[in-house]
């Protein structure tokens, strides 16, 4: 067993765990916050999305050791509460869902996404400059698969409140 | 607009009622559950064959692993009835048996599994078992064994497997326009964002689990058949569920093993299907040879029409995708036959994916259909409405409602439609291309139950399920109007066994069945407390239930009220049953959604590379119970469409019988930025023979239609017509313009 000591959603834990342990897992099944989704296990989906110091980063992908003293922030510590984030209520208000399976990652990866268009981080797409079209945001949102097809309210709930925070 | 009773929350876009749950990651699916007592975790050892006996295993490394608590394997499981046996109820509800015997059914098939304490010990441990098979060879392509086709018992529910109405050849024969084709469609898997999982749990001879199922009563049925207890024994909870596709019909393999593996150990025991498992341990749709003739006299009028398709099945699973079936009620001809062969085949289940039958064989039909309007020189939008019967060309019995033409019409004003346009772009060849879509409007058996609490609220329940779909706001939505009360006063709890039983979600059946039930329940509650009222106050004797709502506590009618709470027996609230069947209707009329769809695409004139620029669908559905979960399940089945043309297919290594793709980097399905703004439109209507609320089935119709409208797209911006799919871009390669 291998200590551990990190912070999820602002609260530190003092762990003793197997060093196999990815860091999906570590959420899922050491602290039991199932919000996470495993839709693949090996990044090829999104749903596992967390943010780490800032990042969006593939939970699955990432062993739980290698994060010692990291704060990382999941799907549970979106929402005041009751008050759902700018995004969570965006994304209720366009369907940005259907069987909601992909959506804690979509709302990870979107919420560390409107931090990468404030600091100008350019994408594949940006040309002179990071613009606020469509294309941009469902580049940087290719990484998190919805096989309901929610893509374009997903872009819809993101360019809402992308453009409020402008 | 069409003239229907329902002027309140009925088709209003709602947002999802458990839409605060879901982006707040507070939904709980199957492998979310936790319970009181710890689970044990399973994992899955599969067999590197495709057929064969296994000769031996060594299971002793893996359990002398810290944490393993038990490795099941065919000479320890319990008691099973053998693999599709008792299959009345149909292969949902048949016996799932699990490595009951050494037999190997298909490569990934389950040798053993390993449960311990936590998911790391499971695995490790699981990569220590040894199994040696004997292989034997095993049939992989149907083409290869077609000497072994035959013709199946039923096409997925319905009974005719051919059919033949006038004298084909003589009509081909003298077609001024002949077309003729071969297509190949590819395996195909749902890839649901959530793969399957089971947590099971046996209490003596009754088990309970939580899962991740469409159809709870047939999933009952499947554990009670494979386990030969009692169906009232087992119960199933599966409140949430990510994505089903038809791929969560019935149990799979995980379900079978967790209760192995609970029974052994007497503990709670979770299985998530791992990505790679979900690709032979969960069902697929299986690949297609269809052969397509069509002929048409000199005014572009059909006069033949043929379709002959062969496919694959799981042994002792019998499921034939009905693909030429659509072609059936498509359009007016004077002959037309249609037929199914199927080789039954060493492979993981073949079933039911989204839109089975039409998502296929309208892919190829449409794209023929596209090939002869070519040919008679006749826009292909206008040949299609020429073409358009007046009864069912098959069954000869009249539509209920077909807004066909309105679709085409509609669909090509939208669009800006000016024909199979074919221009280009700098390095871009631009084409535009259409499709109609069709898909069978059902009906089935459901149950509800509703019950007033003496402070005003409505709870609903039944074990119908919310794959995505909105079942839980529509439901919502038809109690609220039914009893006269906002949103907020209604509770709707669905995926429980314990409920009423319902047909489930499936086959695009479950809105409007369920929808009903509740409906129905609503009424009986109203006519009930009416009758309860009027024992209570002679005031209220001779008044009309339709008009009575529920204002608090109170019930109220006109100017009169009264307390919910002297109304009932004092024990709690006051419930009522509802129940929803077919009516005749599908017997004496031919039922069916529409649609009409248009794409752009623009293929690079150098690498042959294909992007989806747009794609335009009108839709006749009849009446839409929530424009806003409506319309976005509508954009789903178009881009399982734009999969079905571009990206998807689960590719074969025939030596072995292997699905080599298996995993979310391999197998592709769209991704954000392949899918451009979806312009939809749903054309308003009430069907009045579909059910009371003028409904039909939506979710499977978005696909059909959009996969040929993007072939026919493609075929207009290259003039090549790839008659496999998926389409890539090495099969355009030699078709495009010289360079320089
Ligand atoms: S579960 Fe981590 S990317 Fe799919
Ligand atoms: S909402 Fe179902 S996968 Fe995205």
């Amino acid at each position: 067993m291998h200590p551990l000591r990190l912070t999820v959603n602002g609260t530190p834990h003092d762990l003793k765990i197997d060093p196999r342990v990815s860091l999906l897992d570590l959420l899922r099944e050491n602290l039991a916050m199932t919000g996470s989704k495993k839709g693949c296990d090996h990044g090829q989906c999104g749903a596992c999305t967390v943010i780490v110091n800032g990042r969006r980063i593939n939970s699955c992908l990432s062993l739980a050791v290698a994060h010692e003293g990291d704060e990382v922030t999941t799907i549970e510590g979106m929402a005041d509460g009751e008050a759902l984030s700018p995004l969570q209520a965006a994304f209720v208000k366009h369907d940005a869902f259907q069987c909601g399976y992909c959506t804690p990652g979509q709302i990870c990866s979107a919420t560390a996404l409107l931090d990468e268009l404030k600091r100008g981080e350019p994408s594949v797409v940006t040309k002179e400059k990071v613009e606020l079209i469509d294309e941009e945001i469902r580049e940087r949102m290719s990484g998190n698969l919805c096989r309901c097809g929610a893509y374009n309210n997903i872009v819809d709930a993101i360019m809402e409140v992308a453009e409020a925070r402008t | 607009m069409s003239e229907h009773e329902f002027k309140g929350l009925i088709g209003q876009p709602l947002d999802r009622v458990e839409g605060p749950l879901k982006v707040s990651g507070r939904a709980t699916y199957a492998a979310d559950w936790r319970g009181d007592k710890p689970h044990l975790i399973g994992f899955i050892v599969e067999s590197p064959v495709a057929k064969g006996r296994i000769v031996s295993i060594d299971t002793k490394a893996a359990e002398a692993c810290a944490g393993v608590e038990a490795v099941v394997t065919h000479e320890n499981t319990p008691k099973q009835i053998p693999f599709g046996e008792r299959a009345k109820g149909g292969r949902f509800a048949q016996s799932h048996a699990m490595m009951r015997t050494d037999a190997i059914r298909h490569l990934g098939y389950p040798v053993a599994l390993v449960v311990a304490q936590t998911f790391e010990q499971a695995r490790h441990a699981a990569s220590l078992v040894r199994c040696e098979i004997a292989a034997e060879d095993g049939v992989f392509n149907p083409e290869k064994h077609e000497d072994q086709a035959v013709k199946p018992d039923e096409l997925d529910g319905t009974p005719e497997v051919d059919t033949e109405a006038g004298d084909f050849e003589a009509e081909y024969g003298k077609a001024a326009h002949q077309v003729e084709g071969e297509f190949h469609t590819p395996s195909q898997h749902a890839a649901a964002m959530e793969p399957h999982a089971t947590v099971a749990q046996w209490d003596g001879d009754k088990l309970t689990v939580h899962m991740s199922i469409q159809i709870l009563g047939d999933g009952r049925k499947a554990f009670a058949n494979t386990f030969d207890i009692d169906p009232e024994d087992v119960r199933i909870v599966s409140p949430y569920i990510g994505g089903g596709f038809g791929s969560k019909l019935g149990v799979h393999n995980e379900a079978i093993l967790a209760a192995h593996g609970a029974k052994l150990t007497g503990k709670p025991v979770r299985i998530a299907q791992h990505r790679r498992n979900v690709f032979s341990n969960g069902p697929h749709r299986p690949r297609h040879r269809q052969r397509l003739k069509l002929g048409a006299d000199a005014n572009g009028k059909i006069v033949a029409i043929d379709h002959a398709t062969l496919s694959i099945m799981a042994r002792d699973y019998p499921f034939a995708e009905a693909a030429a079936s659509p072609t059936r009620a498509s359009y007016a001809t004077k002959a037309m036959r249609t037929s199914h062969r199927v080789v039954e085949g060493d492979i993981p289940k073949a079933d039911s994916m989204r839109a089975p039958g039409e998502a296929v064989g309208t892919l190829t039909f449409e794209s023929m259909i596209d090939e002869l309007a070519h040919s008679c020189g006749v826009d292909p939008v206008e040949f299609r409405v020429r073409n358009e019967p007046e009864k069912d060309p098959h069954s000869g019995k009249p539509f209920s409602t077909r807004k066909m033409r309105r679709c085409l019409q509609e669909g090509a004003e939208k669009f800006g439609w000016k024909g199979p346009v074919s221009r280009r772009e700098g390095d871009w060849l631009i084409g535009h291309g259409m499709a109609a879509a069709i898909r069978p409007n059902l009906m089935q058996e459901a149950e509800a139950e509703i019950e007033l609490s003496t402070d005003g609220h409505l709870t609903v329940r039944l074990d119908m399920t919310d794959i995505g779909t909105g079942t839980y706001t529509i439901l919502t939505q038809i109690a609220a109007e039914a009893m006269g009360v906002a949103p907020e006063h209604v509770t709707v709890k669905l995926g429980d066994t314990d409920f009423p039983e319902t047909c489930g979600s499936g086959g695009s059946f479950g809105a409007g069945s369920t929808g009903t039930a509740v409906f129905e329940a609503a009424k009986a509650l109203k006519d009930d407390l009416l009758k309860r009222a009027a024992k209570a106050d002679s005031e209220w004797k001779g008044t009309n239930s339709k008009e009575l709502r529920i204002d608090g506590a109170n019930i109220a009618l006109g100017n009169r009220s009264l307390p919910i709470a002297q109304l009932g027996d004092g024990s709690g609230g006051i419930s009522a049953k509802g129940a929803a069947k077919p009516g005749k209707e599908y017997k004496t009329m031919a039922q069916y959604s529409y649609g009409a769809q248009f794409a752009e695409v623009a293929v690079d004139a150098v690498t042959g590379e294909i992007r989806l620029r747009r794609l335009t669908g009108v839709f006749d559905a009849g009446l839409i119970l929530n424009e806003k979960t409506a319309r976005s399940q509508l954009m789903g089945g178009m881009i399982f469409g734009i999969g079905a043309a571009l990206m998807e297919e689960s590719l074969m290594d025939e030596r072995y019988g292997a699905f080599m793709n298996r995993d979310l980097a391999e197998y592709h399905v769209a991704v954000n930025r392949d899918v451009p703004r979806l312009d939809v439109h749903m054309i308003e209507g009430f069907d009045e023979n579909s059910n009371p609320l003028g409904s039909k089935g939506i979710g499977e119709l978005g696909i059909c239609g959009a996969g040929p409208a993007i072939a026919n797209a493609v075929f207009a911006a290259t003039g090549h017509r790839v008659r496999k799919f998926p389409i890539h871009m090495e099969d355009l390669l030699e078709h495009l313009p010289a360079i320089g």
